[in-house]
């Protein structure tokens, strides 16, 4: 650990006053991450200047930040914006992000919002320090503010070489001490407004240029500090002991299984059972040895992976509603002259993160700390306190109030609400128990069965056309299981494994999704069902956010069935959509991504082969998102004797607005393209009447580099006028239906059901 | 029952008293510190755990403590007198990976392959990455960086 030894009172407040220094070595100072972080004692207040930015007395700049990087780039994107905005070199800034004790909640990773909405809290904040910093400048020189000029954090009197003062000696360890308002809520919404106008984005010279990713280096030459290396003195290492079938819940455990491990306490609570050992090792072996009885008089589901779409199709919904109507869709196609009708079908998904949940907790005399790499982890410390305070059972918890500072670590990447906050209250739950740091390693088959899963659904799609071909009526329907089994955040017991475990009940919710298209037709209607978890408690197959939320399902329906219609009507599919488009910025991104793809019109699918007879396509899709847009077209192989699809070549117009970072932006691309194809041809969660029994990489393949493209071509279009619309999750959504729409460009059938398995492909072709 | 055991890891002796079914990835993690080394499944499925074992990238969350004989390379070593190996540099140019967790397997095997032969095809290094696993699907950079690696090896 590189930071000093620091009292555990001191860390529980954030308030020492720390110096980090940032171990990496001078060659690779191709980070920006440069030497020395200042953090000052101070009280979070939204309302104060100071919350946000401070400056130490060497000139670094560092900003608190309430939500963290995933590995895209998002902590420099931010670094950059308060670079451009206080005129300062982008080395000179540090972010420190998401902890609680320093930083103000800003909401955690969430919905593409890190540059859009967080970006624009810096930009008001840098905005407003520079205008103050001048403001002192001005009265120490008694100069009006229009005679300064500012350059590198040094203000100078403009046309005097001898009159200048920096930054750092403005105000140098010192507090701002300014107020700065603010809209008064707390994260993805936090706002604030500068007296100062932000920069006009035609004079950056920071934001928009390719700042490389500060946090690169020391992951590489592995001096950072991942979750997973944090010790404590005193910590301990624990596992939970999962049930083999889903549901069951603890009739007995024998103690006395497990006696020959050394230094080994047992934890029992309800449902919830863990082990305690002084070595990871022996924590392992007594979690895998421990004798629990388990009563299995209610467990399991009431379907299995094989059945789940026949069982979809019968399910009474718990919640039906209408997104958009207009016109009226069921008179159009009942007086159509040809009716077209498709159904979709998507699997549960999982996480699947590259580990499973891990966690240090430190809960004593009333104060708890715990270390997360959560994307909410703000939640984790306000879920936690809620547990540990909450009466429960048979445990006398209620009375006991406890202090709670939830600190950020990086961990493997993380796409929505994995199974991260679940990991932080087993530690909590664990190191309350024992009355020491206890640091939680969730095991590989805990990551993918016990992980929070992406919904699946069976998604049917109806349309009329007349008898011109022109499609006069639209029904999209999705039907499936609701995206907030548990919530986005684990801000609550009722939100998490280990909280339903101790007797909390699950509060599911209701929340589906349609697509997000400007596609003009007169009569559309986007519909949905959601249904009722499969299991309610404690349920491996609950179901939360994954990356982009219901995108990636519904709009692989929705793409999928346009290139039917646009088939079905003699059309190109890029000239269909582009006829049906009615905002400019989509008609942008599909003909970037058409013309990077060099796209020949076709009313067809045109079933080319090259010498080997493998078969050749090319597909077409499009969505927006939140503000943001992009369109794919890729290009795929297909394989008729393996029924291997190979996506070859991936070709994409992307238009986030404003452009932060283009170099760390097609890397973001990238990810989402790769992931989003993993899914789309491999990753389905399996499951009997028990138990979920893909619990492993492989019963759970994902993606590996064999099948990565050979080429990615992105076409970025820069919209400075519209801000940072979010690029995390965008490309996602589009990639199934692309796939799919060149399978059927390759081999004229369609594929309706996801994953696009070399089994399932062999099957369609031999329809 | 735990015995001492004598491994040299990053050019150094450590010995440690452990139980010698342990794998070898617990010994670096816990008793010597190392950080690059990542416990991802425990089974050798993914690679975030692989180290270099006398010029072998092998999975070390499955290799017992008792079984390690050789000198053990792990990402926290893998730099000299301060200066990134020419993996590692390739990865920081190419800006490879994006939450960096699986990264050490990845630089730990194209290292064991670049150094036997950097002279290397494209389909002859994606063969040698089979295996690995990235859930955020960085693989474009990660074959970039790796290719830029191998070339400058290889000049």
């Amino acid at each position: 650990m590189n930071q000093p030894t620091i009292a555990r009172r001191d860390l529980l407040k954030g308030t020492a006053a720390l110096v980090v220094a940032v171990t990496v070595p001078a060659i690779s100072l191709l980070t920006t991450a440069r030497a020395k972080t200042i953090h000052v004692a101070r009280t979070l207040n939204p309302a104060q200047l100071d919350t946000w930015l401070a400056i130490a007395a060497d000139g670094t700049i560092t900003g608190y930040w309430g939500k963290m990087d995933m590995g895209q780039g998002v902590d420099t994107a931010i670094a950059q914006i308060i670079a451009e905005e206080l005129d300062v070199d982008v080395d000179n800034v540090n972010i420190i992000a998401a902890d609680s004790a320093l930083c103000a909640d800003q909401g955690g990773a969430s919905g593409s919002s890190g540059v859009n909405r967080s970006g624009a809290a810096f930009r008001a904040a840098a905005a407003e320090a520079r205008l103050v910093l001048v403001e002192k400048a001005s009265a120490e020189f008694a100069v009006p503010m229009d005679k300064l000029e500012v350059a590198d954090g040094v203000v100078r009197v403009t046309g005097d070489a001898s009159r200048s003062v920096s930054y750092a000696e403005l105000v140098a360890d010192r507090m701002f001490d300014s107020p700065i308002t603010w809209n008064g809520e707390y994260g993805n919404g936090l706002s604030l407004v500068t007296r100062a106008k932000p920069k006009d984005p035609k004079d950056y010279t920071v934001v928009g240029t390719s700042v490389r990713r500060k946090d690169i280096a020391g992951k590489i030459l592995a001096t950072t500090e991942f979750l997973h290396d944090v010790r404590v003195p005193g910590m301990l290492h624990g596992r939970v002991v999962r049930p083999s079938v889903a549901g069951a819940t603890v009739a007995s455990v024998d103690r006395t299984s497990i006696s020959g491990i050394p230094n080994v306490q047992v934890i029992v609570e309800n449902d919830f059972v863990g082990v305690v050992a002084t070595k990871e090792w022996d924590a392992i072996q007594a979690a895998k040895k421990l004798e629990v009885k388990w009563d299995e008089s209610d467990v399991g589901f009431p379907t299995t992976s094989d059945e789940l779409f026949d069982w979809i199709r019968a399910a009474t919904p718990g919640k039906s509603e209408i997104d958009e109507d207009i016109g009226d869709v069921d008179a159009a196609i009942a007086g159509s002259a040809k009716t077209i009708t498709a159904e979709f079908e998507w699997p549960f998904q999982s996480h699947a993160r590259m580990a499973g949940a891990a966690s240090v907790a430190d809960v004593r005399n009333g104060e708890a700390i715990v270390w997360t790499d959560s994307q909410k982890p703000y939640d984790t410390g306000k879920g936690a306190k809620k547990l540990l305070e909450t009466p429960i059972g048979n445990r006398r918890r209620g009375g006991a109030k406890y202090t709670v500072r939830s600190i950020w670590k990086p961990g493997p990447g993380s796409y929505g609400r994995s199974d991260a906050g679940d990991g932080a209250m087993d530690a909590v739950l664990l190191s309350e128990a024992v009355g020491a740091p206890v640091r939680v390693q969730w095991m590989r088959h805990e990551g993918h069965a016990w992980d929070p899963k992406g919904p699946a659904s069976v998604i049917t799609c109806r349309a009329g056309l007349d008898d011109a071909g022109e499609v006069i009526g639209y029904h999209f329907h999705v039907k499936g299981f609701s995206r907030a089994d548990m919530n986005s955040r684990e801000n609550d017991p009722s939100e998490v494994l280990a909280g339903h475990l101790v007797g909390h009940a699950s509060t599911p919710a209701w929340r589906m999704q349609t697509p997000a298209e400007s596609y003009r037709f007169d009569n559309k209607r986007y519909s949905w069902d959601a249904l009722r978890p499969l299991r309610k408690q404690a349920s491996p197959l609950r179901t939360a956010h994954f990356r982009d939320p219901y995108g990636p399902e519904v709009h692989f329906a929705s793409e999928s069935f346009i290139d039917e219609l646009a088939y079905a009507s003699g059309k190109d599919p890029l000239a269909f959509r582009l006829a049906r488009v009615t905002d400019e910025r989509d008609a942008a991104v599909l003909e970037a991504a058409a013309e990077l793809a060099r796209w020949e019109p076709h009313t067809g699918p045109r079933k080319r082969r090259d010498a080997n007879g493998t078969m050749i396509g090319q597909g077409i899709a499009y969505a927006q998102r939140n503000g943001s847009v992009n369109a794919l077209v890729a290009e795929v192989e297909v394989n008729p004797e393996s029924g291997r699809i190979w996506v070859r070549r991936m070709y994409v117009g992307a238009d986030y607005g404003l452009i932060i970072n283009p170099f760390t932006l097609d890397r973001t691309i990238e990810g989402n393209l790769l992931q989003a194809t993993s899914r789309t041809l491999f990753e389905e969660v399996k499951f009997d009447r028990n138990m979920v029994t893909s619990d492993d990489w492989l019963s759970y393949p994902i993606l590996e580099v064999a099948d990565a493209p050979l080429e990615i071509k992105i076409k970025q279009i820069n919209r400075p006028e519209l801000g940072a619309r979010g690029a995390g999750e965008p490309t996602t959504r589009i990639v199934p239906a692309a796939i799919a729409n060149a399978f059927f460009d390759a081999t004229g059938v369609r594929l309706y059901r996801v994953p696009f398995t070399p089994e399932r492909v062999l099957a369609a072709l031999q329809s | 029952m735990d015995r001492n055991f004598t491994i040299n890891v990053d050019g150094r002796d450590h010995t440690i008293r452990v139980d010698p079914r342990m794998p070898l990835l617990y010994a670096l993690r816990n008793e010597l510190g190392k950080k690059g080394p990542k416990f991802g499944c425990g089974l050798a499925q993914c690679g975030a755990c692989t180290v270099i074992l006398d010029g072998v990238a092998i999975r070390s969350c499955v290799m017992p403590i008792a079984a390690v004989n050789g000198k053990v390379r792990t990402l926290d070593g893998l730099s000299e007198d301060g200066r990134p190996h020419p993996v590692q540099q390739a990865f920081i140019d190419e800006e490879a990976g994006q939450c960096e967790y699986c990264i050490g397997g990845w630089i730990m095997t194209a290292t064991a392959f670049l150094e036997k032969n950097p002279n290397r095809s494209d389909e002859e290094i994606r063969a040698a990455l089979a295996g690995l696993k990235c859930r955020c699907g960085t693989h474009m950079s990660i074959l970039r960086a790796i290719r830029r690696a191998a070339d400058e090896m290889a000049s």
